[in-house]
C-alpha cells in the first residue's frame, strides 16, 4: 500500500485497522470466555462489525463496480447468515447442556414448570431431527419462522412416529 | 504504510491463531464449530484486506464463496450435533428447556385464527 | 398459512424472492446486462419451481421514517455494542456472569419476529436462543450481567428493539398491539396443555 494519498484511502485504512482489531478481540474472547454461548458472542462480533468495516475499506480501495457489488454481497450474506448460524448453534448448545449453569446469573428458560420438562425432552429431541429421519403422516413441511429467509429448505421438521 | 499493513495482518493472524488454540482445546464439538466459524471469518477478512491493500480484485469472488462456506459448514455441523442429541437420549436430564421453537415448529399455522 | 391455490397469487407472493435472486445473480456476475438479467430470471424461476419455499404471508408494510430511525439506531447500537464487547474481552477482569432471559413480546407475525430475532442476534452482547412462536416469547442470552438491574435493562432493550422494528415494518394492527399489556402469565402456562394439535 504505497499509494495512500487521498482522504478516502486514509478512511479505508482506518476501517481495515478497526476491522482487524475486532477480529483479534474475537480470538481473545474465544479463548477467555468461559462457555460456548459467551464464546459465540465473541464470534459474532467480527462476523458482523469487523467484516462490515473491512468490506467498506475494500470497497473504498478497489475501483470498479464489479468488486464493490461483490463486497456488498459478502456483507449482506454475512448479515443474513450470521444470526441463523448463531441461533442454531446456541440452541443446540443450550439443549446439550454445554452451558455453564453456574456462570448464568439467571436462567429463565430453565425455570419452566416441571411438566414442561418432560415434553421438552420429547419435543426437543424431535425438533432436532436430521433431515433423513422417517417422515410422519400428520403435517406438511412448514416454515421454521425464526430462521430467516434462506434456511427453510433444510429445516423441514421431519417427524418420527411416536412411541 | 508498510508497518500499518503489517499491523493489520498481524492482528488478523494472531486472532486466527487464538481461534485455532480454541479449536484444538475446545472441550465440545460446538466450541470447535464456533472456532472454525471465526477462523473462516478471519480468512475472509484477510483476503479482503489483501485485495484492498494491493488494489487487486481477483480474490473477491473467493470472498463470496468463503462467506457462504461459513454458513453451510456451521449449519451442517449444528444439525449433525442435533442428530446426535436425538440419538443418544442420554442427556434427557439436561434437556430441561422450554419446548419453545420445536413445539410450534411446523404446525402453528394450522392453529392460529 | 393456508394452502394457496391461485397461481397468480402464488406468483405474486414469490415475486420478491425472484427479484432478490435475480439481483444476487447480477451482483455475482458483477455487471448489469440483459444477458445476465435474462439468465438470472431463468435461474430464479428454476430455483423457485424446483425448490419451493413456503410463502411468507402477512408481510408488513414499510414506514420510511420509522425504518430509517430503526436502521440508524441499529447501526449506532452495533457500533456501541461492538466496542463494549471488545472491551469486555480485553479488560483484565473478564466478563461477569451472563444470563438467559425469557422476554414476552407483543408481536404476532412471522416476518416481524424474524426481523426482531435477527436484529438482536446481530448486535453483539445479545443472542436469540429460542423463539416460542405461540407464546411470543424469546429466549435471549445476554453477555455480562452483574445484577438484577442489568437484567431488567437488557429486557427493556429487547422490548425497545421490538418496538422499533414493529414501528418500522409492522402493519397498523401490529403497532396497535404494542401498546397493549402483554399477555401476562401466559408464558408460565404449563406446557402439558400444549400438544392440542
Amino acid at each position: 500500500m504505497n499509494d495512500v494519498e487521498s482522504l478516502a484511502d486514509w478512511i479505508a485504512l482506518a476501517c481495515l485497522l478497526t476491522g482487524a482489531f475486532l477480529c483479534l478481540t474475537a480470538g481473545v474472547g474465544l479463548l477467555r470466555f468461559p462457555d460456548v454461548l459467551s464464546r459465540m458472542h465473541a464470534g459474532t462480533k467480527p462476523q458482523v462489525m469487523g467484516v462490515l468495516l473491512i468490506m467498506v475499506g475494500g470497497a473504498i480501495r478497489l475501483s470498479g463496480w464489479s468488486a464493490t457489488w461483490m463486497l456488498l454481497l459478502v456483507a449482506v450474506f454475512q448479515l443474513i447468515t450470521a444470526p441463523v448460524n448463531a441461533h442454531m448453534v446456541s440452541r443446540i448448545a443450550y439443549r446439550r447442556g454445554h452451558v455453564g449453569r453456574d456462570s448464568l446469573f439467571v436462567d429463565e428458560l430453565g425455570v419452566a414448570p416441571r411438566g414442561a420438562e418432560v415434553t421438552a425432552g420429547e419435543e426437543g429431541r424431535r425438533g432436532d431431527q436430521p433431515a433423513d429421519a422417517p417422515i410422519g403422516d400428520e403435517t406438511e413441511p412448514q416454515v421454521d419462522e425464526d430462521d430467516g429467509a434462506g434456511d427453510q429448505a433444510v429445516d423441514e421438521p421431519a417427524r418420527e412416529p411416536r412411541g | 504504510m508498510t508497518p500499518v499493513v503489517a499491523l493489520i495482518f498481524g492482528m488478523l493472524g494472531l486472532g486466527a491463531v487464538l481461534a485455532m488454540i480454541r479449536l484444538a482445546l475446545g472441550p465440545s464439538l460446538l466450541d470447535r464449530v464456533v472456532a472454525t466459524d471465526t477462523i473462516l471469518v478471519i480468512v475472509t477478512a484477510g483476503l479482503a484486506v489483501h485485495a484492498a491493500v494491493n488494489r487487486d480484485p481477483t480474490v473477491v469472488p473467493v470472498l463470496v464463496v468463503v462467506a457462504l462456506l461459513v454458513f453451510v459448514g456451521a449449519i451442517s455441523v449444528a444439525r449433525y450435533v442435533g442428530g446426535m442429541l436425538l440419538r443418544t437420549g442420554a442427556d434427557v436430564e439436561e434437556l430441561g428447556v422450554s419446548p419453545a421453537a420445536e413445539q410450534v415448529q411446523g404446525h402453528e399455522g394450522t392453529e392460529r385464527p | 398459512m393456508t394452502v394457496i391455490d391461485s397461481p397468480v397469487r402464488r406468483l405474486r407472493l414469490r415475486l420478491p424472492l425472484i427479484v432478490w435472486l435475480v439481483l444476487i445473480w447480477n451482483l455475482l456476475w458483477g455487471t448489469w446486462s440483459w444477458a445476465n438479467l435474462i439468465t438470472g430470471l431463468l435461474v430464479a424461476l428454476t430455483v423457485t419451481v424446483v425448490l419451493p419455499l413456503p410463502a411468507v404471508t402477512g408481510g408488513g408494510r414499510l414506514h420510511p421514517v420509522a425504518a430509517l430511525y430503526f436502521l440508524g439506531h441499529f447501526l449506532v447500537n452495533l457500533i456501541v455494542s461492538s466496542a463494549q464487547v471488545a472491551w469486555q474481552t480485553l479488560r483484565p477482569s473478564g466478563i461477569r456472569q451472563s444470563a438467559v432471559l425469557l422476554v414476552q413480546l407483543r408481536t404476532d407475525s412471522d416476518l416481524l419476529l424474524s426481523v426482531i430475532a435477527q436484529t438482536l442476534t446481530l448486535v453483539p452482547g445479545s443472542m436469540v436462543m429460542d423463539l416460542d412462536r405461540r407464546r411470543m416469547t424469546l429466549g435471549v442470552h445476554v453477555l455480562d450481567v452483574g445484577d438484577e438491574a442489568d437484567v431488567e435493562r437488557q429486557r427493556a432493550d429487547v422490548l425497545a428493539t421490538e418496538r422499533r422494528v414493529v414501528r418500522a415494518f409492522g402493519s397498523a394492527a401490529d403497532i396497535a398491539r404494542l401498546d397493549q399489556e402483554p399477555p401476562r402469565g401466559h408464558a408460565a402456562a404449563p406446557a402439558t396443555t400444549e400438544p392440542t394439535r
